[in-house]
């Protein structure tokens, strides 16, 4: 069966308590995701990382939920699509 | 010709096509559209301009679409008036309101979305299309039909449905979608890079947003080839307020006015979803994105695209954010609608309870020359003034009438003793 690997690009944001946490790390080890960091700016109360998940689709959609159930924001790199 | 060089990412400087793109490959940065400024100081004049249509494209010259290919629905060039009785009541002594709620769909979108949609056309895409809870969706619809391109609206199936027909009488394909509201980003995203359709506020993004420039060019006009000494500007993804500020900035370097240095600009959200003021009360440039709870769900942007910049623009033009409470927003829009005769919808409130804060604390000066620009028309969020309103009941008879009257006027008085 041929796997087809999709790229997503997202931002996490990191509440303070999790700043020190190695999530991006984990993230890579519990799941087959390859994690590609563009862009990021971690300071003492608030942290960002703007990144590419490769991978396949349904292994990202579960590696994203697992960040976000460790309290870890996701987003479109854009910031919110909708708008009033 | 349009005068634009490339597209240029705001974060590392990466020039692109002039393409439907609006994120950097190399840093995932937003992509934001360049100009050949050269070309345009060689045509562009004061007089050229008031030679032009009385509509948004009378600036074409310093937007991303060459003239013949303009949209133009008669968006723009919207009354700037003198709000002599709100001014006197805030302690204003020069007070302008750039009325915008009277558009051709009745907000400002207007102004964003002719661009994206003329960019659409030249692009040659299929569909129109955006997501959105209410103006945004209503002015793609409309813009849609008259391009004639089939549209495609969506939204969380759970949108109050006053909203959705103001986008469904044009004729575009809604979608409810039944998903949370991350949910129904994440199928817009999927949907803008997968199809040849244009989503106004994604993958037109860059062209879009420059549209929201015509209402800085329109108000130094009209205040004769000046800036303002002071600006007040909603703030949901940030995009307007940066872009007033670039706008203002382009006319004092193309020396159509003198300067736009001494313009301070102030951003207002309403306290439910105010990312922006909450980083620059901490004195941040990065913005935490939140989980809006606001009556002014025009406003309710909880994670916005030009936050930083936003920010960036206070900190550049020595302004400020200010939240409007919660309680104060209808507040707002009453007072404006008494003293001006301007019906605003729910972000024109918190544009107005900022105003007072922001008078109130000295952040401007009385005799600042100070514009508070009114986005959005009140009839679309009818339902938040609705506890306010109070007729007098009575039967034809005189005497009755007088009665009612009287036992109003006691009612009232009791309220405000």
């Amino acid at each position: 069966m041929v796997r087809i690997m999709a790229k997503r690009r997202v931002r996490f944001t990191f509440p303070e308590q999790l700043i020190t946490e190695p999530l991006i790390y984990n993230l890579g080890r519990n799941f087959e995701i390859i994690t590609n960091i563009r862009r990021a700016n971690v300071q003492e109360r608030v942290g960002w990382v703007v990144l590419e998940l490769e991978g396949d689709e349904d292994e990202i959609d579960r590696g994203l939920e697992w960040m976000t159930e460790a309290g870890v924001r996701v987003d479109p790199i854009i910031g919110d699509l909708i708008e009033g | 010709m349009s005068n634009v060089k490339s597209l240029r990412c705001r974060e590392c400087g990466s020039d692109y096509p002039v393409e439907p793109q609006y994120v950097c490959d190399f840093c995932f940065g937003p992509l934001e559209v360049s100009y050949d400024y050269d070309a345009v100081a060689r045509v562009i004049s004061r007089e050229r301009i008031t030679k032009g249509p009385l509509t948004m494209w009378r600036y074409h010259d310093l937007l991303p679409v060459d003239a013949e290919m303009a949209l133009d629905m008669n968006t723009g060039f919207t009354p700037l008036i003198r709000a002599k009785n709100l001014g006197r009541l805030l302690g204003l002594n020069n007070l302008y309101i750039k009325n915008d709620s009277v558009n051709p769909t009745f907000s400002f979108k207007d102004r964003v979305v002719s661009v994206a949609s003329a960019k659409a056309l030249e692009f040659e895409f299929d569909t129109l299309a955006c997501a959105s809870t209410g103006n945004l969706a209503g002015s793609v619809s409309a813009h849609g039909a008259k391009a004639g391109m089939p549209t495609m609206v969506f939204f969380p199936s759970d949108l109050e449905r006053g909203k959705i027909l103001g986008a469904g009488i044009y004729g575009a394909t809604l979608v409810a979608v039944d998903g949370t509201y991350d949910q129904v980003n994440r199928l817009c995203s999927e949907l803008a890079d997968n199809h040849r359709w244009a989503f106004v506020n994604i993958n037109m993004r860059p062209f879009y947003s420059e549209g929201s420039k015509t209402l800085a060019y329109e108000v130094a006009e009209q205040l004769g080839w000046r800036a303002p000494d002071a600006c007040v500007v909603p703030g949901a993804s940030g995009s307007l307020f940066t872009k007033i500020y670039k706008g203002l900035n382009e006319l004092a370097d193309l020396g159509l006015i003198d300067s736009a240095a001494h313009t301070k600009m102030h951003i207002a959200q309403a306290e439910g979803c105010s990312p922006i003021v909450t980083a620059y009360d901490e004195d941040t440039p990065h913005v935490r994105p939140v989980t809006p709870d606001t009556i002014a769900k025009s406003l309710a942007i909880g994670n916005p695209a030009d936050g930083f910049y936003s920010i960036q623009t206070i900190e550049r033009s020595g302004g400020s954010a200010v939240a409007a409470p919660e309680d104060e927003v209808v507040e707002g829009i009453q007072l404006l609608a008494e003293t001006e005769g301007i019906f605003t919808e729910t972000a024109g409130g918190v544009v107005i309870s900022g105003l007072r804060k922001l008078a109130q604390s000295g952040k401007i000066r009385p005799d600042d020359l100070t514009v508070a620009y009114i986005t959005g028309n009140g009839l679309k969020t009818q339902e938040v003034v609705e506890p306010i309103i109070d007729p007098v009941f009575t039967t034809p008879a005189y005497d009755d009438f007088m009665t009612n009257m009287a036992a109003r006027e006691e009612r009232n008085g009791k309220n405000n003793g």
